[in-house]
């Protein structure tokens, strides 16, 4: 299918390309547009990218593959990241593993058939001191117990916002955009 | 001993559902510091502040990144000569195991970090600022990027800055969930929009850093401490943790300011306790953090973030590298170079605390998995290096170790370190030498009989990662 910015996206790109020496530093926030336009990125939202920014696809492509957390159209509506590393690791998270596969009855790695939720373990989220910690789409969840888990799959089952969402003051909407930006300063130089 | 009438300078106190807002921060004197420093004349030649360099030199501030890099100095390296436009990245790339501090203040205090950038650019003469954010932390990416929308609204960044004549920008950045990204010449890479490959210095960043210009690359927590090194004074900054010394006169801190130590782990108050440098290991774990979770006696500190050494303290000696017996201690003073004399690095001062029950086998698997995993793969000791620490380490966990399995991974950890475009290859090589010299019993044990010592001793009980 194909993919192009909408009137919100290219507004941003337009602003963003102002930001850089080079348009080439704008691919990351591209991606970013795309997710947050569609949900994942994808081949022809890919391609697009790499026409706007007069970058070879493959090259796009070579970068894209580079890091690991962009969403992709295969993964699953909520993306369940589970800290898999050292001070996690003390606090109980192969625990919090095994408690996430009973709940979602996925392996580690896995999406559901419904692509409601993909499974995943991760490196340091950067949140030891609470941990274990998980990460499901953009929240974190602190200081987990099976019983929060539970709770939090529950409600994620039923597309409700689940409790025990510690991410700090959090706010509404528009998140991981420019927008606020593009408006306070729409020169952008 | 503990100092409690010290002023916090990243952690400012209780913290409201709006501390991050530009009005929260004009409050509690923000912005205060930036204006006296952009009242001060650039140099027309060199474009920078020559005053504000030596300033920060002599408030003796080190990078809390992980090198503990004197800051001042690494502005004063900026080739100032070249013509080029300068640039600012601020590193908030946070990923390294245990480390979890830049996202307190960038949730809480983004203004604090817009200050600061503002701080660095005017001294540096920059006009531009990146603020690389790892992907993961969105709450953080979110607050920036409106703490700059409000700044620009009230002419804290944008065109002609507090009638400073000079145009000031910070652009928030979003990385992607690549450890490598965090360090310096990878960030730079990957802040160009390519893989975040790191590069061989020199060039220094400092002299060809993002688009071939000179380039200053300071962690988020380095930059956020900068507006309040300005209130205080230099002189006032550089004497934090400072203690008296034979005549009764304070003595410098080797490392002046106050740390964010993040207390991880196996005791019974985690958390992120702002201290000045002059706090010991045992002040940190028995005081602040309460002590041992569930009074289960220690056995080993890794005390900087997880490439760093760690520190053995079941009360049992060790055979050093130079074949003398250690025994490590509880004392030692929790600053850069006192750190580095006891055989470890301060690093980002991660403090990861691991009780008796944890089978040091396994907590060494868990790292190189995932030291394995996050390098880029550009040079073969490392890519390789890793890979086949990682297929040893597995071996040896999953009981079918042979005894020469154990001199094996010392050598190839030894061959990795120094031969590498960049320091991850060390940051692997360092805690494999440090784990399997000072549990030396443990992975012999395991590697002759196939069993874990730990699990033997504990059974269930045992923290096998
Ligand atoms: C493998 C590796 C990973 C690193 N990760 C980070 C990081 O996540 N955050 C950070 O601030 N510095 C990190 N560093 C250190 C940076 O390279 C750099 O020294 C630092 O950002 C300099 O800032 P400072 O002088 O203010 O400490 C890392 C270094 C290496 C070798
Ligand atoms: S040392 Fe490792 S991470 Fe660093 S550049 Fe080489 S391969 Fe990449
Ligand atoms: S180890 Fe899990 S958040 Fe750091």
């Amino acid at each position: 299918m194909a993919f192009a910015f909408n009137d919100d996206s290219e507004k941003q790109f337009q602003w963003l390309l102002k930001r850089y020496p080079e348009k080439r530093a704008a691919l990351l926030p591209c991606f970013r547009l795309a997710e947050e336009q569609q949900g994942f990125v994808d081949q022809a939202s890919m391609e697009y990218i790499a026409t706007r920014l007069e970058l070879a696809p493959a090259y796009v492509n070579g970068v894209f593959t580079f890091y690991s957390h962009y969403r992709r159209p295969e993964d699953g509506k909520y993306i369940v990241m589970v800290c898999a590393t050292l001070p996690c690791g003390l606090m109980g998270a192969q625990q919090v593993a095994d408690c996430f596969k009973d709940e979602l009855k996925l392996g580690m790695g896995e999406t559901s058939s419904d692509k409601k939720f993909s499974l995943r373990k991760v490196e340091c989220l950067g949140s030891c001191t609470t941990a274990p910690v998980a990460q499901i789409n953009d929240d974190y969840f602190e200081n987990l117990t099976p019983q929060k888990i539970k709770e939090i799959v529950g409600a994620l089952k039923e597309d409700k916002v689940p409790p025990h969402i510690s991410n700090g003051p959090s706010l509404e909407g528009g998140r991981c955009s420019y927008r606020p930006m593009v408006e306070a300063f729409p020169e952008g130089k | 001993m503990l100092i409690k009438d010290y002023k916090p300078v990243l952690f400012d106190g209780a913290y409201q559902k709006d501390e991050w807002t530009l009005g929260r921060y004009v409050a509690k004197g923000g912005y205060e510091a930036a204006k006296k420093v952009l009242a001060m004349p650039r140099d027309p030649n060199t474009r920078n502040v020559p005053a504000m360099i030596d300033e920060i030199k002599k408030s003796s501030l080190r990078g809390r990144g992980g090198a503990g890099f004197p800051t001042g100095m690494k502005w004063s390296f900026v080739d100032y000569k070249s013509k080029k436009p300068r640039y600012l990245a601020v590193n908030f790339d946070e990923s390294e195991p245990g480390t979890c501090k830049d996202r307190v203040v960038g949730t809480y205090n983004p203004h604090m970090i817009i200050e600061g950038c503002l701080i660095a650019m005017h001294t540096v003469g920059i006009e531009n600022a990146y603020i690389y954010i790892r992907g993961e932390f969105v709450e953080v990416f979110d607050h920036l990027t409106r703490a700059c929308a409000e700044a620009y609204k009230a002419g804290y960044l944008g065109r002609n800055v507090l009638g400073s004549g000079f145009d000031f920008h910070v652009q928030p950045h979003r990385g992607a969930g690549a450890y490598i990204c965090g360090e310096e010449t990878g960030l730079l890479s990957s802040l160009e929009g390519d893989r975040g490959y790191p590069k061989v210095k020199p060039p220094f960043p400092a002299v060809e850093g993002a688009w071939r210009s000179p380039t200053v690359v300071n962690n988020a927590s380095t930059i956020a401490s900068l507006p309040f090194i300005i209130k205080t004074g230099a002189d006032a900054y550089s004497m934090i943790g400072a203690k008296p010394g034979p005549d009764g006169k304070p003595v410098k801190n080797d490392s002046p300011g106050s740390q964010v130590y993040c207390l991880s782990g196996h005791v019974k108050k985690p958390g992120n306790y702002e201290h000045p440098m002059c706090l010991t290991m045992r002040e940190l774990v028995f005081e602040l953090g309460g002590g041992m979770k569930d009074d289960i006696p220690l056995k080993a500190i890794i005390p900087g973030g997880s490439s760093m050494p760690l520190m053995r303290y079941d009360g049992k000696s060790y055979t050093g590298s130079n074949g003398k017996e250690i025994t490590d201690s509880l004392d030692m003073q929790m600053s850069f170079d006192e750190l580095k004399k006891a055989g470890s690095l301060l690093g980002s001062a991660a403090v990861i605390v691991m009780n008796e029950r944890v089978c040091m086998v396994s907590a060494l698997y868990n790292l190189v998995r995932f030291y394995h995993h996050e390098s880029c793969g550009q040079c073969t000791p490392c890519r390789e290096g890793s890979g086949w620490l990682e297929k040893i380490i597995s071996k040896i966990y999953h009981g079918k170790g042979k005894p020469d399995d154990f001199e094996r991974l010392y050598n190839v950890a030894t061959q990795m370190s120094g031969t590498t475009i960049c320091l991850l290859a060390d940051s692997v090589a360092m805690p494999v030498g440090a784990t399997i010299t000072k549990f030396k019993e443990e992975f012999q044990h395991i590697c002759k009989t196939g069993k874990s010592m730990v699990v033997e001793k504990f059974g269930e009980k045992a923290i096998r990662l």
